[in-house]
C-alpha cells in the first residue's frame, strides 16, 4: 500500500502544499495511538472525542499558518498538543467539579436556598400590617416613642431631646407602648408570628 | 472454569474515535484557511 511508505514528515509538506487527503492519511495511520492515548488518562469516550478534536484543530491552525518546524516528529507534537489539553481538561474540572444526583443523594441536601418563599412573604406582609395597626392604637406620646425607636432606630438620648423629655421618661412611655401592646394582642389573641 | 494460562496479553479493544469526529475534523480543514495581512493572521471559515 502507498500510504504506509509515504513518511508523515512528507504528508505534512503535502498537507501544507494544499492536499486535504494527506490530512487524512496522517489522522488513519496515527488516530488509534492518540485517542488511546486521551481515553487512557480521560476514561470517558465524549470527552476523548472533544479532546482528539481540539487536538488535530490546533495541528490545522499551526499546519496552515506555516508555523510548524519539520522535525521528523509529527506524531510526539501531536501527542503533547493532546496532553496538554488534558492537563486543561483537569485543570478546569478541578475548578468547577459537575456533579451528577444518584437516588441515594441530593445536592439539595447539602445546599439550601433560605430567601423566603412566598407564602413567608406574604405572612411577613399581613403581621406588618397588623402591627401597624396596634400601633395606631396607641396613645399619641406612647406611638411616638415606640416608632421612633423602633422604625427610625434612634438612641432613647436622640428621642428625649426630639420630643423634649428627660430620658427616663422616654424610657417609661416605651415600656408602656410595649405593655400596651402585648394587653391588646393578648386580649383579641391576634397571632403575630410567622 | 479452568483458568486460562495465556502467553499473550489478552487483546485491549482497539480505541477509536468516532467517524463523526475525524469527518469534523476534515470538513473543518477544507473549509479553513489561513490568510495573513502584514503581521496579523485571520482564520478564514468558508461557508
Amino acid at each position: 500500500m502507498a500510504n504506509v511508505l509515504i513518511p508523515d514528515a512528507v504528508l505534512v509538506k503535502n498537507y501544507v502544499g494544499g492536499d486535504e487527503n494527506a490530512l487524512a492519511t496522517l489522522i488513519n495511520r496515527h488516530q488509534s495511538k492518540i485517542y488511546g492515548f486521551i481515553y487512557s488518562k480521560i476514561s470517558d469516550r465524549d470527552v476523548s472525542d472533544d479532546i482528539f478534536q481540539d487536538t488535530f484543530i490546533k495541528v490545522i491552525k499551526t499546519l496552515k499558518s506555516n508555523a510548524y518546524n519539520e522535525e521528523g516528529k509529527f506524531l510526539p507534537w501531536v501527542m503533547r498538543i493532546a496532553h496538554n489539553l488534558i492537563v486543561d481538561h483537569f485543570r478546569r474540572n478541578k475548578k468547577m467539579p459537575m456533579f451528577r444526583e444518584t437516588e441515594e443523594f441530593s445536592i439539595f441536601s447539602i445546599m439550601s436556598d433560605n430567601s423566603p418563599n412566598i407564602e413567608s412573604q406574604i405572612i411577613t406582609a399581613q403581621v406588618e400590617s397588623d402591627l401597624q395597626k396596634l400601633i395606631d392604637e396607641l396613645p399619641d406620646d406612647q406611638k411616638e416613642v415606640l416608632i421612633m425607636r423602633m422604625y427610625q432606630d434612634l438612641s432613647f438620648k436622640e428621642i428625649s431631646e426630639l420630643t423634649g423629655v428627660s430620658i427616663n421618661t422616654a424610657l417609661g412611655r416605651m415600656r408602656y407602648a410595649l405593655m400596651n401592646l402585648r394587653k391588646v394582642i393578648e386580649k383579641h389573641n391576634i397571632i403575630l408570628t410567622n | 472454569m479452568a483458568k486460562i494460562y495465556s502467553k499473550q496479553p489478552l487483546a485491549a479493544p482497539k480505541m477509536l474515535p468516532k467517524k463523526e469526529t475525524v469527518n469534523l475534523i476534515l470538513n473543518y480543514s477544507k473549509a479553513m484557511s489561513m490568510v495573513k495581512v502584514g503581521k496579523m493572521t485571520f482564520e478564514c471559515i468558508a461557508n
